[in-house]
């Protein structure tokens, strides 16, 4: 592989798949602070407003790394990937441009307001501020996944005598089919980590024995929020999301399962290495026939196999792919198991005595990260060797008058400084679950807040 | 329809230089300008609101630029990689510095961030100057549509220019001098006492360097593309933009002393629309030339396809709109100077 086209990849991977660490939290607490504020409002119980105050500091400092970090997504395409900005941009600068236009500037005037505008404000307008922070967020979200999505099924575009894309239909493109399951699939994801990470908060205090009638209500709002949501991320959003590769990208499909070869009544691989040299899966636990069923809806349906397709159609990093679709997919399991098991217990009064259970949720934080980078990395991976399917290949498409050197020196820079942005987020959201959601410590009046 | 999406990112171009020029410039005399932590909490909560609503105005802006003229965009930021890619760090540290500081009320916690937002803001207005200055005098494009800038060669200009030599340090001092005077206006405008009075005397003391920059400036742009002058001989009515520049930095020198903030922020502000008016009407249609004119990116060589244009339009303007609003809803809910409780402060 051209060395430069290899840092480039990196480049907006690894900047990509930091920026989206804060996103998913956020859009996943600001719902999860919706249900709050909602609650508190009906019932007027100041606990539940207690608790959306809290998540509401730890969503400010998250709002703001994702915010720092978001600022160089919009720029990488054209200093990184020029040659594909040129070609496609005409399309797919829609959505950007839309995200800016329609999302940021609502986001930028109403996070302020929700963040320190509690006391100017009456119950009722702050909590349509939290509304509006949740309609931003999942507004912003849409675009990008509509802008992948065209990236993934090309829609809605002709292509024009210069040879680049152009727009024929914006709601063909907005609307594409493969951006709605993508769409909720993601945000499924985005809600599952705010969940465990609520829960994981709750839990912490109750096994400390520190605000319980806090982290009860935390555990009780994520709980029951996150069994519905992890189900809905494997059915039927999971499930859509999959019919839509097998059917749009069939050696996708195949390589993400390791399938070498195409065969009737294919099973589904639990555990196992790709083995690229000799074709087959090293050591495999199999579900007989389960993957003809998950993908065609028949046990003796027959999937087509890598071998099926042209060498230089295959996505380039098949191991990757393949441990990314199997680490999603089992953590998605465990996430239902874990959820389901708790709301028995809650429904049964005894989650938070079941120290055992409590340990678990405290630890389960980190999972939906690694789950939600996984599902990137198999979507990206998997669109590869393609920039846009079927129409660029991503060998085509990086800034070919901007050196590896540069690249480099660049990437090496933003590794730097996303570290310590790294370090400091993790030191100031300690700092607010340390101080925990009686504390009244932070600035709450707009006009005189230190920020915003 | 390429002309109106030129006229539009030049708009939005402008709005972010006014709006985030302001907090850049409260930025760039933070350290100088406000002596206690009272003044620089009064300081950054003058601009804390709004910054990043101010900021959001460079994003929309480049965006609407990639979708608007794609092959402008690809070639321009692939071509300023380096600076842009500095940019977006500067960026990153100056967010950084302005939340992060009040979360720990500790003074080597604050004293860092204190450094971080000011250090950052100060370059900031330099490269965003500078690009300006490498818009104006051309970089070296090829029949491939693209280009790739060191971020020097030598300070001469040369045929193959970096993103630094006089002419474009001369833009950056240009920028950073203006944005230093607006930021001190805003400063004036929104806090009274000691620090009032400080930021109205920077903004004196920066009026007699911005008028010679100004000057110097638009010489040394005559000098190094005179066909600069093209639109203006063939349009007469341009050369009303330099006589509004002359009248803003009048009317500056006039109001500052007395005491009349507002005219003078006004006045900076429309100094600074008319400085990239004369500059974006002096390229037009170019967006981007070349050293080389037969390689000039043009509207008509860089725009997007009609009906896009046009689709674009559509939305653009209803989100324009919204957009205003949440503007004059937030500036609204935070008008008037800044006052900050004598209890809750400490220094």
């Amino acid at each position: 592989m051209d060395s430069a086209l290899l840092v480039h990849r990196i480049h907006f991977a690894f900047t990509a798949t930091f920026h989206y660490l804060f996103p998913q939290l956020t859009m996943g607490l600001a719902l999860l602070i919706v249900v709050l504020k909602t609650i508190a409002l009906r019932r007027n119980d100041p606990v539940y407003n207690e608790a959306a105050r809290f998540w509401g500091k730890i969503f400010g400092i998250n709002f703001v790394l994702g915010v720092v970090t978001g600022i160089p997504m919009e720029f990488q395409f054209g200093t990184n990937w020029s040659h594909f900005s040129r070609y496609a941009g005409a399309v797919i600068g829609q959505t950007l441009a839309m995200e800016g236009m329609f999302a940021f500037f609502l986001e930028s005037a109403l996070v302020g307001l929700f963040l320190f505008g509690e006391k100017r404000l009456s119950p009722k307008g702050h909590w349509w501020t939290a509304v509006a922070v949740l309609a931003g967020s999942w507004l912003s979200g849409y675009f990008i996944i509509a802008t992948d999505a065209f990236m993934q099924y090309p829609v809605g575009y002709y292509t024009a005598a210069d040879g680049t894309l152009q727009l024929a239909s914006f709601w063909a493109f907005l609307l594409n089919p493969w951006a709605g399951w993508q769409y909720a699939h993601t945000m499924c994801g985005a809600v599952t980590t705010g969940v465990f990470v609520m829960t994981s908060v709750g839990a912490f205090y109750l096994l400390s024995g520190k605000f319980v009638e806090h982290a009860r209500v935390f555990i009780k709002v994520s709980v029951i929020t996150g069994c519905l949501f992890s189900l809905l991320q494997i059915f039927p959003t999971g499930d859509q999301q999959g019919k839509m590769v097998t059917d749009l990208q069939p050696v996708t499909l195949a390589a993400m399962e390791g399938l070498f070869h195409g065969q009737q009544g294919a099973p589904l691989v639990i555990i196992g290495q790709p083995n690229e040299q000799e074709g087959k899966i090293d050591n495999p636990i199999e579900v007989p026939r389960m993957f003809s069923m998950l993908t065609y809806r028949r046990w003796n349906a027959h999937v087509r196999g890598l071998d099926a397709f042209p060498r230089q159609d295959w996505p380039g990093n098949i191991p990757l792919l393949y441990y990314s679709y199997h680490v999603m997919v089992g953590l998605g399991t465990f996430f239902i198991a874990i959820m389901a098991i708790s709301t028995i217990l809650l429904w049964r009064g005894k989650l938070f005595h079941a120290r055992w259970m409590l340990w678990i949720l405290l630890l389960s934080a980190p999972f939906p990260y690694i789950a939600n980078t996984a599902g990137w990395m198999t979507a990206e991976l998997g669109r590869q060797p393609w920039l846009v399917y079927g129409l660029m290949r991503t060998a085509d498409g990086y800034s070919k008058f901007v050196s590896a050197g540069n690249a480099m020196f660049t990437l090496l820079g933003f590794m730097g400084i996303y570290m310590v942005l790294g370090i400091l987020g993790l030191f100031l959201v300690w700092r607010e679950i340390e101080q925990g959601p009686e504390a009244e410590h932070a600035p709450v009046d707009f006009k005189t807040a230190g920020a915003r | 329809m390429a002309s109106l999406w030129f006229g539009i990112v030049a708009v939005m171009i402008a709005a972010y230089a006014v709006l985030d020029g302001f907090d850049l410039g409260a930025g760039a005399v933070y350290l100088l300008a406000a002596k206690t932590n009272e003044e620089r909490r009064r300081v950054l909560r003058a601009i804390g609101p709004v910054w990043d609503g101010n900021e959001v105005w460079l994003l929309a802006a480049g965006a609407t630029l990639y979708f608007a003229f794609p092959r402008l965009y690809a070639s321009s930021f692939s071509g300023f990689y380096l600076p842009l890619m500095i940019v977006l760090w500067l960026l990153i540290l100056r967010g950084v510095g302005i939340e992060f500081r009040a979360h720990i009320d500790n003074r080597v916690w604050q004293d860092f961030f204190d450094v971080v937002f000011s250090v950052s803001s100060i370059l900031l207005a330099v490269f965003f100057g500078a690009a300006l200055g490498n818009v104006i005098r051309g970089v070296p494009l090829d029949a491939t549509g693209y280009f790739f800038e060191p971020l020097w060669t030598s300070l001469k200009l040369s045929e193959h220019t970096g993103i630094l030599d006089w002419y474009t340090a001369l833009t950056g001092m240009v920028a950073l001098v203006t944005l230093v005077a607006h930021g001190s206006y805003y400063i004036a405008l929104k806090t009274d006492a000691d620090l009032g009075r400080r930021a109205r005397g920077f903004a004196l003391l920066c009026w007699p360097v911005q008028f010679f920059l100004t000057f110097s400036t638009l010489v040394a742009t005559y000098f190094i593309r005179p066909e600069i002058m093209n639109n203006y001989n063939r349009h007469r009515i341009g050369f009303l933009i330099p006589v509004v520049v002359v009248g803003c930095l009048a009317v500056m020198v006039w109001a500052n002393p007395k005491g009349k903030e507002t005219v003078a922020f006004v006045a900076s502000s429309l100094y600074i629309t008319f400085m990239l008016l004369g500059a974006a009407f002096a390229l037009y249609p170019v967006v981007l030339p070349g050293r080389d004119h037969q390689y000039d990116l043009t509207i008509y060589n860089t725009a997007a396809g009609d009906h896009g244009l046009r689709v674009g339009l559509a939305w653009w303007t209803l989100a324009a709109v919204l957009a205003f609003g949440y503007f004059v809803f937030v500036y609204r809910m935070f008008r008037g100077k800044i006052k900050i409780q004598v209890e809750e402060g400490h220094s």
